[in-house]
C-alpha cells in the first residue's frame, strides 16, 4: 500500500521554546485507519495542525498526496478534511450554510446532492434550517465532521472525535468512518478511548513528549506485545504456595482462592502445560480456569512508561 | 486563484450584515440623521457659510467619510477577529486558499459594506440639505479607496487584537478623534496656523479634504496629495498584511 502522508524530521519548537515535536517520521497508507494514541500534550495535535497547515513547523517536510504542505499547499489542502479536536463552530448559520460555506472554501463547485447525502449519513439532514447554536454538542460535533466532509476529501483528520460523546453516538460515529474507509477515505484519527483505537483502526502509532514511540499493525502490536493471563480457581483455599511451585511467576490472589499466572504470547514456551503437571503433582486442584488476553490500554501504558 | 473560496468568505462576511441589518446600516445612518439635525440644521443655521458653502452641506463629505472610517475598520476586525475567538479560523487557515483570497474576502465584503453604507448616508443627506456633486466619478473613487484602505487597517486591528477591548480601542481612541479633528465638521483653514501644521500630520484631513473637493471643488490640501497620501496609507497597510501572513503573526503559532 502507497503512503498518502508521509511525514520527514519533523520538528516543532514553539516561541516559549517548548518542543512539541522531535524529528518525528511517519508514514500513513493510503486508505487505512491509523490510530493515533499518546497522553495529553504528546504532540497529537501539533502534528495535525502542522499537516493540515495551522501551524508552521520548525523542521522537516510533509508530503501529502505527494505534494509538499508548503511549496504545494493548494493541492496538498484540498485533499484533506479536519476536524478538530474543540468544537468549533459558527453560532448563527444554519447547518446547510455553514458546510456549503466549507465546500466553498475548499473550491469545490456547488453540490446539493453531495451535501445532502453528507448530512443524511450523519442523521444531521432534518437540522438543515437550524441555527448551530441550537444544536447539541453531539450534534456539533457531527456538523464540524458534515464540513471536513463537504468537499470530499481524500483524508480525513479526526482529532479526538468522540471526547465527550455518549457511547451510542460514539459507536454510530465509528460506523461513519468505517463505511468513509470503505468508499476509499484514508482516517487519521486522534483519540484518548483506548477502546476506540482496538475498535477501529489498522495500525496504531502511539507518541510521548513529541516523539513517535512505536507504529505497528494492530493486529501484530496485540499480539506482540499482548500478555495473557491465567486465572485459576482454587478448590480450596492455599496459605501458601509449595516451594515447587517457586520457580514460577504466580500470585496467589483473593485471599488463597485463585492463582494468577501471567504468560506472554510471543513465547515459543507460555510454561502452562508444565505448571499444569506441577500443580497436579503438588496435589492442587481447581474448579475453574480462564485466560484474558492484556488490552491496548495495558499494551499503551507499558509504552508511555517505558519511553 | 480559488475564486469559489473567495466568493463563499465574502457571501459569508455580507450574510452577516444582513443578518444585523440594525447594527451594521440602520444605526448609522440614525446616527449620521442625528449629526445633521443637530449641525446641519440647529446649529448650522447660526453659522455663515464655509467656502461659498451652507454649513449643513459643507459637513456631508466629512459625516459620510466619519462612518466610512469608523464601520470599514469595524467590519473588517470584527470579521477576522471573530474567527479568531469562535476558533473557526482553522477551516480558512487549511483550506486551499492563499492569504491574497484570505484578505480579498474578507477586506472586499468589509469595503463593500462600507461603500454601500456611504452611499445611503449620502442619500439621506439629500433629505436634510440641497447636494451637488462636481466630480461624482472622483467621489466615487475616493469612497472606494477609503473603504478599501480603512478594511484593511481594520483587518490588521482584527488580527492583532487579543481580546474584544484591543479590537475597540484603536477605533475609539486612535480613528474617532482623528476622524473628529480632521475637518469632518471644519475647514482647517479655519485653525489657527499653529494648529493647522498639526492638523497636518493627521492622515484623515487628506482623505476628507479629497473627498469633500470631489463634491464642492473645496479642499484644504491639493487633491493629488490627498490621493497620495490615501494611497500611501494603503500601501502601508498591504505590506503589514502581507508581513503577517508570511510570519503567521497571532494566526500560527
Amino acid at each position: 500500500m502507497s503512503s498518502i502522508i508521509s511525514v520527514a524530521n519533523l520538528s516543532k519548537t514553539y516561541g516559549s521554546g517548548f518542543k512539541a515535536l522531535k524529528n518525528v517520521n511517519l508514514d500513513i497508507k493510503r486508505g487505512e485507519i491509523f490510530a493515533l494514541l499518546g497522553p495529553n500534550g504528546a504532540g497529537k495535535t501539533t502534528l495535525i495542525s502542522i499537516i493540515c497547515g495551522i501551524a508552521n513547523p520548525s523542521e522537516g517536510k510533509v508530503l501529502v498526496g505527494g505534494e509538499n504542505i508548503q511549496t504545494s499547499y493548494r493541492k496538498a489542502r484540498s485533499l484533506i478534511g479536519l476536524v478538530p479536536q474543540e468544537l468549533h463552530t459558527d453560532a448563527f448559520e444554519s447547518v446547510w450554510a455553514t458546510v456549503s460555506f466549507s465546500r466553498g472554501l475548499f473550491g469545490k463547485p456547488k453540490n446539493p446532492d453531495h451535501i445532502e447525502k453528507v448530512l443524511k449519513d450523519l442523521s444531521l439532514w432534518d437540522k438543515k434550517d437550524s441555527k448551530i447554536i441550537t444544536l447539541s454538542g453531539g450534534m456539533k460535533r457531527r456538523v464540524m465532521i458534515a464540513k471536513a466532509l463537504s468537499h470530499e476529501p481524500q483524508i480525513l483528520f479526526l482529532d479526538e472525535p468522540t471526547a465527550g460523546v455518549d457511547v451510542e453516538l460514539r459507536k454510530g460515529m465509528w460506523e461513519v468512518v468505517r463505511t468513509l474507509q470503505q468508499s476509499g477515505v484514508t482516517i487519521i484519527l486522534t483519540t484518548h478511548y483506548i477502546e476506540e483505537a482496538e475498535e477501529m483502526a489498522d495500525r496504531i502509532g502511539v507518541i510521548n513528549k513529541g516523539e513517535i514511540v512505536l507504529v505497528e499493525d494492530k493486529a501484530t502490536l496485540m499480539q506482540k506485545l499482548g500478555k495473557k493471563r491465567l486465572t485459576l480457581h482454587l478448590q480450596g483455599k492455599l496459605d501458601a504456595l509449595p516451594e515447587s511451585l517457586g520457580h514460577y511467576e504466580l500470585d496467589l490472589c483473593d485471599g488463597g482462592a485463585t492463582l494468577v499466572y501471567d504468560y506472554d504470547t510471543k513465547g515459543e514456551r507460555t510454561g502452562i502445560t508444565s505448571l499444569l503437571g506441577d500443580l497436579r503433582t503438588a496435589g492442587i486442584r481447581f474448579n475453574d480456569l480462564d485466560t484474558t488476553q492484556s488490552s491496548l490500554e495495558d499494551i499503551f501504558v507499558d509504552l508511555v512508561r517505558a519511553s | 486563484m480559488n475564486y469559489r473560496a473567495v466568493r463563499a468568505i465574502y457571501l459569508f462576511e455580507m450574510a452577516r450584515t444582513w443578518r444585523t441589518l440594525l447594527q451594521s446600516i440602520v444605526s448609522p445612518v440614525v446616527s449620521t440623521s442625528l449629526y445633521f439635525v443637530v449641525f446641519g440644521a440647529a446649529i448650522g443655521s447660526r453659522i455663515s457659510q464655509v467656502e461659498g458653502v451652507s454649513y449643513g452641506t459643507f459637513i456631508v463629505p466629512g459625516l459620510i467619510m466619519l462612518s466610512v472610517l469608523t464601520q470599514s475598520i469595524a467590519n473588517a476586525s470584527f470579521g477576522i477577529y471573530f474567527p479568531k475567538f469562535t476558533g473557526t479560523i482553522y477551516e480558512i487557515l487549511s483550506a486551499p486558499i492563499s492569504y491574497f483570497e484570505i484578505v480579498l474576502g474578507y477586506v472586499g465584503a468589509a469595503a463593500t459594506k462600507s461603500i454601500i453604507l456611504g452611499l445611503i448616508i449620502l442619500a439621506t443627506a439629500g433629505l436634510f440639505v440641497p447636494l451637488h456633486i462636481h466630480h461624482p466619478v472622483w467621489m466615487l473613487a475616493f469612497l472606494v479607496l477609503t473603504a478599501v484602505t480603512f478594511s484593511l487597517f481594520g483587518f490588521i486591528i482584527g488580527i492583532w487584537a487579543d481580546g474584544f477591548e484591543k479590537l475597540q480601542m484603536i477605533p475609539m481612541l486612535v480613528v474617532t478623534p482623528l476622524t473628529f479633528l480632521g475637518g469632518s465638521f471644519y475647514s482647517i483653514d479655519m485653525l489657527p496656523p499653529a494648529w493647522r501644521t498639526v492638523a497636518l500630520l493627521n492622515p484623515v484631513v487628506y482623505l476628507i479634504s479629497g473627498f469633500r473637493w470631489s463634491f464642492y471643488e473645496i479642499a484644504d490640501v491639493s487633491v493629488s496629495v490627498s490621493i497620495g497620501m490615501t494611497t500611501a496609507f494603503l500601501v502601508i497597510c498591504l505590506v503589514v498584511i502581507w508581513w503577517i501572513f508570511r510570519t503567521g503573526y497571532r494566526l500560527k503559532n
